[in-house]
């Protein structure tokens, strides 16, 4: 029984890790239509972020340690962001027609920022310490729930919650759903669609540098790090289906639940191949992915 | 013949002269690169031409190599275990290797696994018009899935290792120069003739209604034709194609593994195709010769820094050169020609084709 | 519409020619050097006053995070030869080449060293993927390759030095000192790759003989980060140890999943065999305290050499550096090739190969020794815990250096295996 209640928690575990490297690529990808390769490269800076607090923070106020993580949290959204910010500006803005072109550019922008990220930080990895109070977990059961998977679960409900509440309720939100809904009408309706592309793009990156800040918790920070969350983000995106978050989080959930079952059951290996094969087989079926926005489009 | 066949043949004539100018290291190099060339071919007829963007061609050159590499490698073996097999533990030759000790069963199961592969993933996607961006990121997913299986399968494929070692083919030491060229020759003549057999392609009708596939896929359909069928037969020709080419490379290369079918190599070879110019097949064949020494000229130059300058060509190419090489000329001669007043035709379907699809 | 597409072609070929010559390196130079290759028969580049050797590690990619600092040893080891006055009175120039963590650009790389820049020895590799895609390379033009990481064993190429350990001195010794003074029940984890898959085969086979048990043994693939399922198999199986040959990155994720999941070191010994104190610096001390690791050096082995080794190390590349066995032992690599050069009196391979039988060298981590039948070296073994400060506490060493033994001739139980 405590296997069930604990590989049930392990794929929920796995779900908000999928979810959180897949927010930002829903805004970018599933809203705006960019394929952003780079968006690895994103949560490899936010996850560098958290470093560099940490390290100034080691130096500067070693007593207060503990609270690293409240300032690293948002620092690695807002630099992850601003750097999305600058790359919508220079190079995605010119793109926005010839979505596969910008898969290639983006390409070479997370070559650069791998580059980059090895010549300030070096090649090996760095380590993260995760604040003492996350430290353990929770005993029901006899199944320990530990505090950082926790965290990283009401973590990933909040920001989607946030980012939700955002998108819907706010006018800077709904103005972004104009855009990707309609540009020219939402153009047509005085919102200037550049401003708002921009900023759609910069919060999605944002989103990715959180991914990132909440990965140093249970995995590896090093220059390639984005590469191993890459083509899973995609996956998450394509199977929930674009142009709605609950698609997201359903798609994620999903993947999680199922790919820790399988692996339970066989071998991590042969877990990753099936639930890959599943999701190209499920899509043939459902091109749309799990939940789609209703169209009469052809094209 | 004309000017133009002329300079075809001077092009050929080049690289089949290489070996009298090229050291052995750089021939090998080149070699190499047209073996890359050719997956470009199949690439520019699927997206440039037909809109179709693959992110799995590493799939189908990786196939064509391995079953290339398991005749070679039993054949190195001399009847005995391939030595991956035996500290893997498996005692008997596989029956699924047997067939492989023929060389002939071999190389055409080399370009048949492939395209069947091919056939079978295309027919499927297609039919249920899954198309654009949907199509590359599940092509992306196919890899993924085969590049995790050959690496798990250790006991079977050589798992990272790939395989390698190899010592002759049908006899032939595989090291010697003179095998080398013989081998390099071979590839230019196949390099030459799926490039004929391409052009022929896209000038036939054939070729103008994929192109009309790329432009507007549903028009298409009303007019009443199956983009299904055409989409299936161009993409399982580029994998057979990226099959050929897997073929050659293993013999000049002597190695194949799962390394080289994953998802970096196979977004490479796209990036080949970008730079020549997607919709043109000789601008494709330059592409990947070019990239590919540019690679190899930064990486030897400035091992350290060479990425960013591989980040920034491809940056570089969709920014300022949408058409690649062969675009850039297309503007340089549209704006001369405009310039001397001369009427031309209003650009050939290659400048029309900002965007891809 | 030919028209123009014609005129690109000429462009284009132009272009291409362009390509063509800058490939073959400057054409006009390069016809001379060709005359001169192809009269020339001994392949070293012993012109003038330096020597040429290629230094061929992943400078970018998934395996930058270990070989960028093999570079580092042994550039410092050529800098040492030079700065004492060169090699037969030539000065060493290295010529560095990035793998690029693919194995065919190893192969590619390998070939162009030897071929083009004539280098007289190769120092390079680190994932035995890596090092099979040279060994052709350097088998067919007579090249010698210094491989200085641990490995799966079973291989002895005649153009290969290895100066990491093989089985039998890191894996086997360390499994029979677990079963007398951990337990019996073994969990194997390691990396979907070969070094996993055959250094558990020979586990397997050890615990069969010596009286172990194994309850569980799983592959995760390369770059795998979740171990959620994996901790879970491993609570339920409760073993004494878990012998683990995670490669890079997964280690990080592992060993923090693990801590989290209320394992420490008390309840389940995890032994790994490539963590070393560079990698524990990408993880945390903290993370891994208690743990141990078998290697064949540590930065706190305690010799005089070694305190030398790792004050010139920090001096050079920075206080927060830390050296470890694979770096060690690329270091050493050089200085026992210089020696064997030294003793042949020659650059040339074959002469080179001939002298390397039995020589030594006082190593940091202890004497080494070429053994000549099989090209690996003579080393001692150790086995440490690891320190929250991130160095090693060292257990258990073999006292004197062990002969190596990549097939495992020697051991009975071992006979199955090949």
């Amino acid at each position: 029984m405590s296997v069930v209640i604990t590989q049930v928690f392990n794929g929920f575990s796995l779900g908000s890790i999928l979810l959180f490297v897949a927010i930002g690529l829903a805004v970018t990808f599933g809203l705006m239509g960019v394929i952003n390769m780079a968006h690895g490269e994103l949560i490899m800076v936010g996850a560098y972020m958290t470093y560099v607090v940490q390290q100034i923070f080691a130096k500067y106020a070693p007593q207060s340690m503990g609270y690293y993580f409240f300032i690293a949290i948002p620092v690695a959204f807002f630099v992850s962001a601003l750097l999305g910010w600058g790359l919508e500006k220079i190079l995605i803005r010119h793109l926005y027609h010839r979505p596969l072109d910008s898969l290639l550019a983006t390409w070479g922008v997370s070559l650069i920022l791998q580059q980059i990220a090895r010549t300030i930080f070096g090649a090996p990895n760095v380590a993260v310490l995760p604040p003492e109070w996350l430290d353990g977990g929770v005993r029901i059961a006899g199944v320990v729930f530990p505090y950082k998977r926790l965290f990283i679960l009401v973590f990933v409900i909040l920001s989607i919650f946030a980012l939700y509440i955002y998108l819907t309720k706010t006018p800077a939100g709904r103005r972004i759903r104009a855009v990707t809904l309609n540009r020219d009408m939402a153009s047509c309706l005085g919102i200037s669609t550049r401003k708002v592309d921009a900023y759609a793009f910069a919060i999605g990156s944002g989103f990715a540098g959180l991914a990132g800040c909440a990965l140093t918790l249970l995995g590896p920070i090093g220059p390639t790090i984005g590469t191993y969350y890459i083509v899973d983000a995609f996956m998450v995106v394509i199977l929930g289906g674009v142009g709605k978050l609950i698609g997201t989080v359903l798609g994620a959930f999903g993947i999680g639940l199922v790919s820790t079952l399988m692996e339970y059951s066989t071998s991590a290996t042969m877990a990753k191949v099936m639930m890959f094969a599943l999701i190209i087989a499920f899509l043939q079926w459902k091109p749309s992915g799990l939940v789609s926005v209703k169209t009469r489009s052809l094209d | 013949m004309t000017k133009k066949g002329w300079l075809y043949w001077l092009f050929f004539l080049a690289l089949f002269a290489a070996p009298f100018y090229l050291t052995e290291f750089r021939l090998s190099l080149l070699g190499k690169f047209l073996c890359f060339a050719m997956i470009a071919i199949g690439i520019s007829l699927i997206w440039g031409y037909t809109g179709i963007l693959s992110l799995g061609h590493g799939v189908y050159f990786g196939l064509g190599a391995y079953c290339m590499a398991m005749y070679l490698k039993l054949e190195s073996s001399h009847g005995r275990l391939p030595d991956f097999m035996e500290w893997s533990g498996v005692h008997q030759l596989p029956w699924f290797w047997k067939p492989f000790e023929h060389p002939l069963v071999a190389i055409s199961s080399a370009i048949i696994i492939p395209v069947l592969l091919a056939a079978f993933l295309s027919y499927f996607t297609f039919k249920n018009r899954i198309k654009g961006v949907y199509f590359s990121l599940l092509s992306q997913a196919v890899v993924v899935v085969f590049v995790t299986l050959f690496i798990g399968k250790q006991e079977w494929t050589g798992g990272t290792n790939g395989l390698t070692n190899f010592s002759t083919v049908f006899g032939f030491p595989l090291s010697s120069p003179f095998t080398q060229i013989i081998l390099y020759w071979i590839t230019v003549c196949l390099l030459l003739l799926i490039f004929l057999f391409s052009r022929w392609l896209t000038v036939s009708r054939f070729g103008r209604v994929l192109v009309a596939i790329r432009d507007g896929e549903n028009r298409v359909r009303f007019l009443g034709f199956n983009p299904t069928t055409y989409k299936v037969f161009v993409y399982s020709l580029s994998a057979a194609f990226a099959a050929l080419a897997g073929i050659m490379f293993v013999l000049q290369v002597g190695l194949i593994s799962p390394a080289m079918m994953g998802i970096i190599p196979s977004i490479e070879m796209v990036l080949w195709v970008a730079v020549g110019g997607r919709s043109s097949l000789i601008g494709a064949v330059i592409g990947a010769i070019v990239t590919n020494s540019a690679k190899s000229f930064f990486s030897e130059n400035y091992p350290d820094i060479w990425l960013l300058f591989l980040g920034g060509l491809f940056i570089g190419v969709v920014m300022f050169l949408p058409n690649g090489l062969a675009g850039v000329y297309q503007s340089f001669k549209q704006r001369k020609g405009q310039r001397e007043g001369k009427t031309h035709e209003a650009g050939s379907h290659v400048s029309r084709s900002v965007g891809g699809f | 519409m030919h028209k123009l597409k014609w005129k690109t072609f000429k462009l284009l070929t132009l272009l291409l020619y362009g390509g063509v010559f800058a490939l073959s390196g400057c054409a006009a130079s390069s016809a001379v050097d060709e005359m001169k290759e192809k009269t020339k028969e001994t392949n070293t580049s012993e012109t003038g006053d330096t020597v040429k050797v290629g230094i061929l590690h992943s400078l970018s990619g998934t395996m930058a995070i270990s070989e960028v600092s093999l570079r580092d040893a042994e550039l410092m080891a050529i800098e040492e030869i030079n700065e004492s006055g060169g090699l037969l009175g030539k000065k060493i120039e290295p010529v560095v080449e990035d793998g690029a963590s693919d194995w065919p650009t190893f192969a590619e790389k390998a070939k162009k060293l030897l071929q083009k820049d004539k280098v007289v020895a190769i120092f390079g590799g680190w994932t035995s993927a890596s090092r099979k895609a040279m060994l052709p390379v350097v088998e067919q033009n007579n090249g010698l390759l210094w491989y200085p990481v641990q490995y799966e064993g079973m291989e002895s190429s005649p153009n290969i030095f290895y100066t990491g350990a093989t089985t039998n001195q890191q894996i086997v010794p360390a499994v029979s000192w677990l079963l007398e003074n951990r337990g019996k029940k073994f969990f194997l984890l390691g990396s979907d790759y070969v070094f996993p898959r055959t250094a558990n085969k020979i586990i397997k086979a050890q615990l069969r003989a010596e009286g172990g048990q194994l309850v569980g043994e799983e592959y995760t693939p390369l770059g795998h980060t979740d171990y959620s399922t994996i901790i879970s198999k491993i609570k339920e199986m409760k073993p004494d140890v878990v012998f683990n040959t995670l490669n890079g990155d997964s280690n990080v994720a592992f060993f923090k999943q693990l801590k989290d999941a209320g394992i420490t070191a008390k309840d389940v010994t995890v032994m790994s065999v490539s963590i070393a104190e560079e990698e524990i610096r990408g993880i945390g001390g903290d993370v891994l305290a208690g743990h141990l690791a078998v290697w064949n050096y540590f930065q706190s082995t305690d010799t005089p050499e070694n305190k030398v080794f790792v004050e010139k190390y920090k001096k050079k590349y920075g206080k927060d550096r830390v050296t470890d066995d694979p770096i060690e032992a690329a270091y050493f690599a050089v200085h026992l090739w210089a020696e064997a050069v030294k003793k042949a009196g020659s650059f040339d391979v074959d002469k080179v190969k001939k002298a390397a039988d039995g020589i030594e060298y006082k190593a940091p981590g202890g004497t080494v020794k070429i053994d000549g039948e099989t090209q690996h070296t003579w080393k001692i073994v150790r086995i440490g815990e690891i320190q929250p400060n991130g160095q090693f506490k060292e257990l258990w060493n073999s006292g004197k250096a062990i002969k190596p033994d990549p097939y495992l001739k020697s051991y009975p139980w071992a006979k199955d295996l090949n």
